[in-house]
Order: structure tokens, then sequence, then C-alpha cells
């Protein structure tokens, strides 16, 4: 595995820039063809007013999984991420139209572990709403 | 109606293995957007250093689940899916996974729980080699909408 960023050269607290990632219909119509996850309330309109929700969202994997490109992209490996989890704290919900909705991610080394690995810690929002909550990776640097 | 508290503490195992393929990682890369060419250039895994191209972190998402979905389609549990939503996901590798693993992921239910007027249900996965390495450990939050009310 070959992280392309250094243990030695990341601080405590070190951001790392935010970045835009958009959602539309058709992105939760390949994920949900890509994951197997067919729950209508991802691509049902009628179906997930139905059930009380305000309109289409987001699969929560399909968010979890721009967090994971955003810290993928930052190590330089998809294998240097050793441990990731969150907890959904809040829909993204995605309208049909031409703008859909954006998830914005950005994240912060929170702590230096041993082992050349570090823990950032994610934030993600949609709107006003942070979309996920205690979002957390292990990345394993050179 | 309140979830079957019984369940807890049963497990369920694919009766055959995952096997993880080139062209499945590169759908699901090309689903999220991603285009790490560690995802489908073999030349470019080699390059970083692995056998073959990887997985993406959240790929076992893609048959994690398929083994405890019995016990969520089971009556006897009493989850009403249409009110699900997702909570909390995590996922623990001891290694990556690579196109051309075999993978075999054992669920079990370790809890159930009501937090005001929702359901609560956590699934533990265990992700094997047929060999019986422990490749990932999986971790999902499953919330029925009004399951408790």
């Amino acid at each position: 595995m070959a992280a392309t960023v250094k243990y030695d050269e990341v601080t405590v607290g070190q951001a790392i820039p935010a970045v835009e990632f958009p959602v539309h219909r058709v992105d939760l119509v390949k994920y949900a063809g890509a994951s197997g996850d067919f729950n209508p309330i991802h691509w049902n309109e009628r179906f997930a007013k139905s059930v009380g929700l305000p309109d289409v969202i987001a699969h929560g994997m399909f968010t979890m999984a721009q967090g994971g490109r955003f810290v993928t992209d930052w190590a330089g490996d998809p294998a240097a991420v050793v441990d990731y989890g969150v907890r959904f704290s809040s829909m993204v919900v995605v309208p049909d139209d031409d703008k859909g909705a954006v998830i914005t991610v950005s994240g912060i080394v929170e702590e230096k572990l041993e082992d050349k690995r570090v823990v950032v810690v994610l934030t993600a929002k949609s709107g006003d709403s942070r979309v996920l909550s205690k979002a957390r990776a292990i990345v394993q640097l050179s | 109606m309140a979830l079957n508290r019984d369940f807890v503490g049963r497990a369920y195992t694919a009766p055959t293995p995952y096997e993880v393929s080139r062209v499945k990682i590169k759908e699901f890369a090309t689903a999220i957007g991603d285009t790490n060419p560690i995802y489908v250039d073999r030349a470019a895994a080699a390059e970083a250093g692995h056998p073959d191209v990887v997985a993406p972190p959240t790929f076992p998402i893609v048959f994690s689940l398929a083994s405890a979905g019995e016990a969520f389609a089971d009556p006897e549990l009493g989850l009403n899916y249409a009110m699900v939503v997702h909570g909390e996901q995590r996922f623990e590798y001891q290694r990556p996974i690579y196109a051309g693993d075999q993978l075999i992921c054992t669920s079990t239910i370790t809890e159930i729980r009501s937090v005001g007027r929702n359901e609560f249900l956590t699934v533990q996965g265990d992700v094997t080699t047929p060999e019986g390495e422990l490749v990932c450990r999986t971790y999902n939050v499953i919330v029925e909408r009004g399951g408790a009310a």
C-alpha cells in the first residue's frame, strides 16, 4: 500500500480542503443498480412522499461513498483507508431538476496514531444540513 | 410494531462465497463517480503495490447485507421495510479487498433497541475468505421510523 501522503508531513489539526460532490437523480439510479439497494425512496418520488419523506433522498451509502472518495483522493491510495465509519444524521434530498443536490465534504486530521496511521474526521453537508456525523476514517500513511 | 428481540444473537451466513470481480468493482466505482485508476486499471493497481484492482472502501455493502436480508424479510422480525432508513455504517479492514477474492459474510444481529419512536437494529458482518482469513468487519445500523410507536 502506498499512500502518497507522508505521516511525518501531517500535523494534528491540519485541514483537508472541502470538495463538492453533485448528486442528480440519475446518480441514485446508477447507485441502486451497482449496490443492489432498490428501495424506492431513492428513485420514486411518489413512493417517497407516501412514506412521509419530503422527496426522493440519496442512499446514505452514496453519501458515505462520497466521503470515502474524499479520503482516498487525499491519501492517494484507496487501500490506505483501513477503517471508515459514519452516522447518517440528516437526509440528502435530491429534487428532480437540473441542479439536483450537492454534498460538500471537508476534513481535519484529528489524531496521529502509531504505525503511521492518522484519524481523519469528516464534515459532510448538503445545503444547511450536516448529513454525516461521527464520520471518521483511519488512514495508513507512508 | 416493536421488533422481535428474539432475533438478537441470530447469525446468518451466505450459502456461497461472493466472488469479487473487476467488472463489479468498475461498475461500483463508476456509480459513486470515482475515477481513481486503482479501481479499474490493473497496471495502476500494480504500481501502487496491489495484486489486482482494489475495491472502494464502501464496496462490501454490495454483498455484506445479503445474508441479513433473510432476517429482515422474516415476518417474525416485524420489520416494515418501507420505513427503514440507514442509521450508521462502518467498515474495519484487516486488508484491502481485491478483484478475485472469494468472500463469505456472516451477519449477526447484535442489538435491537428503541430510541424515541424509532427502532434501531445493529448487524455485525464478519467478512472472511473460505479459508477463514478475516478480511473486513462491517457494522450496520438500520432505523425503522415509527417502529417503536
